[in-house]
């Protein structure tokens, strides 16, 4: 079973564009980055369009279709009502590069800047550390990121306010939380989120969390958890109150 | 047709590539957020018809009998439930979309202002949400106490003439529909105190290493238990906000005489 959709993708580069219409034939469970990839084989060989695996596990193919973000490859087109054209644009928190591609080296630049994961000293004479699957399952769902920063994309923060400078973004403390949370690391990340990662831009309001594709529960797991560390630290007289008493530091 | 990638996308206030009802989350919050804060106010303010037999309205309760204030008890008490919820993290999201719309939905355009997130004054005082908490559990506690109160019914039924029992006078094991109401408000309201993000961090949540901590299993199982309700944090808020309104207004209605409340035992 195959049907005619029409597609309008973002056409052109950082200073001038346009959204163009194109029709597919389109069969049955098809996704909109096979769309893409028929229109750029069939009528447009200079579509430019990023994307590895096709199986949402790279991350590499992120765009808007509709304006949500969305990996391309795990979008299907019968989503969407047939009557109506299907919008695909790049990425708008990151400069753009020409059609669907957008340019998304801030993030890794990002990411060198977050103290990095430092353990404990080993539990072992020979080097070796001891933890149990139940602590480290906090950190593992963290891990599950595949960096398609739709998460960053969608942020307002970094969308809508272009605070690039000021905020990490949401994929960036979850992979702070990643480490933050491991049983057994002790580097110390609080003044880091508070000052250089700008956790208190982020107001909570979930959008990260709804595009997700790795469905990490990335404000109530990762963003309110570290707001809570950054408040012991910076927010809480009691808790200076009972460093001092106790003379210890919080866990 | 737009020239440019920025005329394509969200510009100014509910600028949107979305065909989706994006607006209809954000409306029904404001309003049902909106109508809360209408009737509690209302409710808080007029100082009457808050207790009916062994009943007594969640608004005034821990009841205060005072003449240096010269407003409804109720505000006194307010001001803790109150504060909890606006500093609650899932309120937050909710406000911050629906009444200042920063933003009002994903992806869609915001009226362009210096925002400042969570990082200065006023939003900056958020951070005291845990201290909030720590008011709210005693609350838990106090309401139970009111459910227990509920529970207890005077031996002869002259009081019912006004609806207010006499001090002292002997008392019962009794169960009224008012009693269950009281009760399931109290359930709903530690499901949302107890599933607090706060609360989360505080039993368990602060700790990386549980098999190193001191009491390190019984603080993961507390932290398992909050994070069990922590997940339906965004339910237990609506279905509490409700069930103390609902409460309020049984009692209420009991004590004004339009409804007559059931006598199960
Ligand atoms: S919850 Fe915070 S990080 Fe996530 S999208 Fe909203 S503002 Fe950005
Ligand atoms: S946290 Fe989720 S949305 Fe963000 S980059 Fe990782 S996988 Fe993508
Ligand atoms: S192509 Fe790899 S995630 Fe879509
Ligand atoms: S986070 Fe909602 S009550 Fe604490």
């Amino acid at each position: 079973m195959s049907e005619q959709r029409r597609l309008r993708i973002f056409r052109g580069t950082r200073s001038s564009g346009e959204l163009k219409e194109y029709a597919v034939e389109a069969g049955e469970g098809m996704v909109v980055l096979d769309a893409v990839h028929k229109i750029q084989a069939e009528q447009a060989p200079d579509l430019a369009v990023r994307w590895n695996c096709k199986a949402g596990k790279c991350g590499s193919c992120s765009a808007e279709v509709n304006g949500r973000p969305k990996l391309m490859c795990m979008t299907r087109l019968s989503d969407y009502p047939v009557e109506q054209p299907i919008t695909i644009t790049p990425m708008k928190a990151f400069p753009l590069v020409r059609d669907l591609v957008t340019d998304v080296s801030w993030n890794y630049e990002v990411n060198k800047r977050i103290p990095g994961f430092r353990p404990r000293t080993p539990d072992a004479p020979d080097g070796t550390w001891r933890m149990f699957q139940y602590e480290v399952e906090r950190p593992q769902e963290f891990r599950k990121c595949i960096e398609c920063f739709l998460c960053q994309d969608v942020c307002h923060v970094l969308r809508t306010h272009g605070k690039h400078q000021e905020f990490i973004g949401p994929a960036f403390l979850v992979r702070a939380a990643a480490y933050e949370t491991h049983p057994l690391d002790v580097a110390e990340r609080r003044d880091f989120l508070k000052t250089e990662g700008g956790i208190a831009l982020c107001n909570i309001t979930k959008c990260c969390t709804e595009v997700c594709p790795e469905s990490i529960t990335i404000t109530d797991n990762a963003i309110i958890p570290l707001k809570e560390r950054v408040v012991d630290a910076h927010y809480d007289p009691l808790a200076a109150l009972w460093r001092k008493l106790t003379g210890k530091s919080n866990d | 047709m737009a020239t440019s990638l920025r005329d394509l996308h969200e510009g100014g206030f509910g600028a949107t590539l979305r065909r989706d009802s994006w607006w209809v989350a954000p409306a029904l919050t404001a309003t049902v957020l909106l109508s809360f804060a209408v009737y509690a106010t209302w409710a808080a303010g007029t100082g009457t018809h808050y207790e009916w037999g062994p009943y007594l309205s969640p608004f005034y309760s821990p009841l205060i009998q005072t003449s240096w204030w010269p407003l409804s008890p109720a505000f006194l008490i307010l001001v803790f439930p109150l504060g909890f919820r606006v500093t609650c993290y899932y309120y937050r999201k909710a406000y911050y979309r629906a009444f200042f719309l920063d933003p009002v939905a994903c992806a869609v355009g915001e009226a362009r202002h210096g925002y400042k997130g969570e990082s200065k004054l006023p939003f900056l005082l958020q951070n005291v949400h845990r201290f909030f908490m720590y008011a709210a559990v005693v609350f838990i506690f106090i309401l139970s106490y009111d459910v227990i109160l509920a529970l207890r019914w005077p031996v002869d039924g002259a009081w019912r003439a006004a609806g207010i029992i006499p001090a002292g006078s002997p008392r019962t094991f009794g169960i009224g529909l008012g009693t269950i109401v009281m009760a399931a408000n109290v359930g709903l309201l530690a499901c949302y105190t107890f599933g607090c993000h706060s609360l989360r961090h505080l039993v368990g949540g602060q700790v990386d290493c549980f098999s190193c901590a001191r009491a390190g299993q019984l603080r993961y199982r507390l932290w398992r238990g909050v994070s069990g309700l922590n997940r339906h944090h965004m339910t237990w808020a609506w279905c509490s906000l409700f069930s103390v309104a609902l409460t309020d207004l049984y009692i209420r209605l009991c004590a004004m005489g339009v409804i007559t409340d059931i006598r199960i035992l």
